[in-house]
């Protein structure tokens, strides 16, 4: 997609990915757009213009992350602009093709399927959310603690992280959502659980790195405390990846979350996801009702793509940023 | 070397031991506990006092744990009382299959990544790095249970020429490829994109390195310089991007085992945990945990032996 050197942070369903250095990853050739807001004494404000410029220039990344803006507005203001019953089932209306009264016609029970998509969508992208939000904060946190500790600590913590990442994540999902009953934190719970070592193995790489520089070592010799310290230095100048990394975890969660529905876990009904609104087009796959499958499953296809797009352009944003020394 | 060795085959014990610990814990947390999964929700207090006291949980959890772990060490996995058989000869059946399974898909979306990488790679930018890119990418980020709906849809319904379900797996070789042609193909539309983009980035990183540039100024020709100097020194960071991929292909051959209805542990798996076969679950997830870090050990070690500059002490 983009000419990034990365196999690895833009992939969903990814979740043990191979960390390369991001500055290392710059290609030789490559022209470092130029920064002169590092040197001189710019405002905050023009180097966010950069950045805002530098993302803009992967029209891929751009468009992905204008459309994303428009699914968010279908799926959270679209039900008050164009209001359907989701909650009562209408079998009479059952699996009708798209018409003028249903304009992408209706599922086996009945409802309406543009608003349908519109409820799926608000778990789906709840769902994506609020794991990346969980397994990026604790996973951070782990991951920075180990690397700025080291020695025994690192070597414990990291054990663990190994065998997270061992675990094949669909069996370990599928086995915690069924110890308890189905819910919504219950799936966000699980897809975090699978979804946080990924996370805390590149921050503790980054934070190996970071420890080491200057200001982190004056900081300590001015007495800083540990924790002080990875919450004070560490953190914020790893700021980039970890944001990278954020959105990779929507995507790889909302991908989970697909997979998970087919297994039957899913929103406990009248709720809905469109994973499990693309479960119902393929069990209804030979009766051609198309608009049931092709529907939710374009849905979360473009979705995935569009948020792993928008991460590789901030991936392009941090790398160049790095290499400008701006941390 | 032989330092790097003893102490990866430690940390992978050490992570072996700690998945144990992990579904020992799991086992303990049960709804309704094991006993309850087990007799089921009408058994008498005296039943479950009874079978309690049998499967000896009434000592102290440490003593458990060590109990259980002896039992595992020596094969005893426990018993699936649905189907009435030791859980070690299910997973005995099923754990060849899916090793099939995952392994034609493995090896196919290996294979085919590093011509399409490559070539990608050298012709970076153009239309058809794009296109491929884009192909490729969308398989990727396609949920399984689509990827497979449509290959179902079109190779077994409209052109009738492969079998739509795998459940025939296991009549002779013949009808075996034909059987594994769609799941394997599913898989390996799922998987060839972390692959294939792998390949790509690292033969750039390469074509950047003062080696090519010496090699081009030889005058080796484009085809010489891609295969003997970017794809060499390429293809050593893609050994152990294939142990990484382990955990994800594993988990993508769940969800094609239950698609596919193929016998493999992915199915089993699913079905033990429909009607709360415990031992079984567990046991596969062991099992297959046990896979991943094997699959990670020999990558790292083939890794470890390939490499002539880098020397672990």
């Amino acid at each position: 997609m983009t000419d990034g050197p990365r196999a690895d942070e833009s992939t969903p369903a990814l979740l043990a990915g191979v960390t390369t250095s991001p500055a290392a990853a710059v290609l030789p050739g490559t022209p470092l757009m130029e920064l002169p807001g590092s040197e001189g004494g710019s405002s905050r404000w023009h180097k966010w213009r950069l950045d805002a410029a530098l993302f803009a220039s992967n029209r891929m990344a751009l468009v992905s992350l204008v459309f994303l803006v428009a699914l968010l507005l279908f799926c959270f203001v679209g039900p008050f602009l164009y209001r359907t019953t989701q909650t009562a089932t209408t079998l009479l209306n059952a699996n009708l093709a798209p018409s003028g009264q249903f304009p992408l016609g209706t599922d086996p029970e009945g409802f309406n399927l543009l608003g349908r998509l519109m409820l799926g969508g608000q778990s789906t992208i709840e769902v994506g959310f609020a794991v990346a939000v969980f397994s990026t904060g604790f996973g951070a946190l782990w991951g920075a603690v180990a690397g700025y500790v080291g020695g025994i600590v690192d070597a414990v913590l990291m054990r663990v992280v190994d065998t997270a990442l061992s675990i094949p994540y669909l069996f370990l999902a599928v086995l915690l959502a069924t110890l308890f009953s189905p819910s919504l934190s219950l799936i966000v719970l699980t897809i975090t659980a699978v979804s946080w070592p990924s996370t805390a193995r590149i921050v503790r790489g980054e934070t190996l790195s970071l420890r080491t520089r200057d200001y982190v070592t004056a900081a300590r010799g001015f007495g800083g405390r540990a924790l002080g310290l990875v919450g004070r230095h560490v953190m914020p100048n790893s700021i980039g990846s970890i944001v990278v990394n954020f959105t990779l975890r929507v995507a790889t969660a909302i991908f989970i979350f697909a997979l998970l529905a087919y297994l039957g876990l899913g929103v406990p009904p009248p709720g809905t996801s469109w994973g499990q609104m693309l479960q119902q087009g393929i069990t209804h796959l030979y009766d051609n009702y198309w608009w049931e499958l092709w529907l939710p499953g374009v849905a979360i296809v473009l979705a995935v793509i569009a948020v792993s797009a928008v991460g590789d352009g901030l991936y392009d944003v941090v790398v160049k940023r790095q290499a400008a020394g701006r941390g | 070397m032989v330092g790097y060795i003893v102490r990866r085959l430690l940390q992978a014990l050490i992570v072996l031991l700690l998945v144990t610990v992990i579904v020992f814990i799991l086992l303990h947390a049960l709804p309704g506990g094991l006993i309850r999964a087990q007799l089921g929700a009408k058994a008498s207090k005296f039943e479950v006092h009874q079978l309690t006291i049998q499967e000896g949980l009434t000592k102290p959890l440490p003593v458990q744990y060590g109990i259980w772990l002896s039992n595992l060490l020596h094969g005893n996995l426990g018993f699936a009382y649905k189907q009435e058989t030791p859980v070690l000869t299910l997973i005995g059946e099923t754990f060849p299959r899916t090793l099939v399974l995952a392994g034609s898909g493995l090896f196919l979306a290996a294979l085919f990544a590093v011509p399409l990488g490559a070539l990608q790679g050298s012709r970076r930018n153009s239309l058809m790095d794009y296109g491929v890119s884009g192909f490729l990418l969308t398989t990727y980020s396609t949920p399984y249970q689509l990827l497979g709906v449509l290959l179902i849809f079109v190779f077994a319904v409209q052109l009738n020429v492969l079998p739509g379900t795998a459940t025939n797996f296991g009549q002779g070789f013949g009808t075996d490829v034909r059987v594994l042609a769609l799941p394997v193909l599913a898989l390996f539309l799922g998987n060839v994109a972390y692959f294939s983009r792998y390949v790509r980035s690292s033969v750039i990183d390469s074509f950047g390195e003062d080696y090519v540039r010496t090699a081009r100024a030889k005058g080796a020709s484009k085809m010489r310089i891609l295969v003997r100097h970017v794809l060499r020194n390429s293809l050593l960071p893609f050994v152990s991007a294939v142990g990484l991929s382990l955990p994800t292909l594993v988990s993508g051959t769940l969800v094609i085992e239950v698609l596919f209805n193929y016998p493999g542990m992915g199915t089993y798996f699913w079905h033990a945990q429909q009607d709360r076969t415990y031992p079984l679950v567990l046991g596969i997830l062991l099992v297959v945990t046990v896979l991943v870090v094997v699959g990670n050990l020999l990558a790292d070690l083939a890794y470890a032996a390939l490499d002539p500059r880098i020397r672990y002490d």
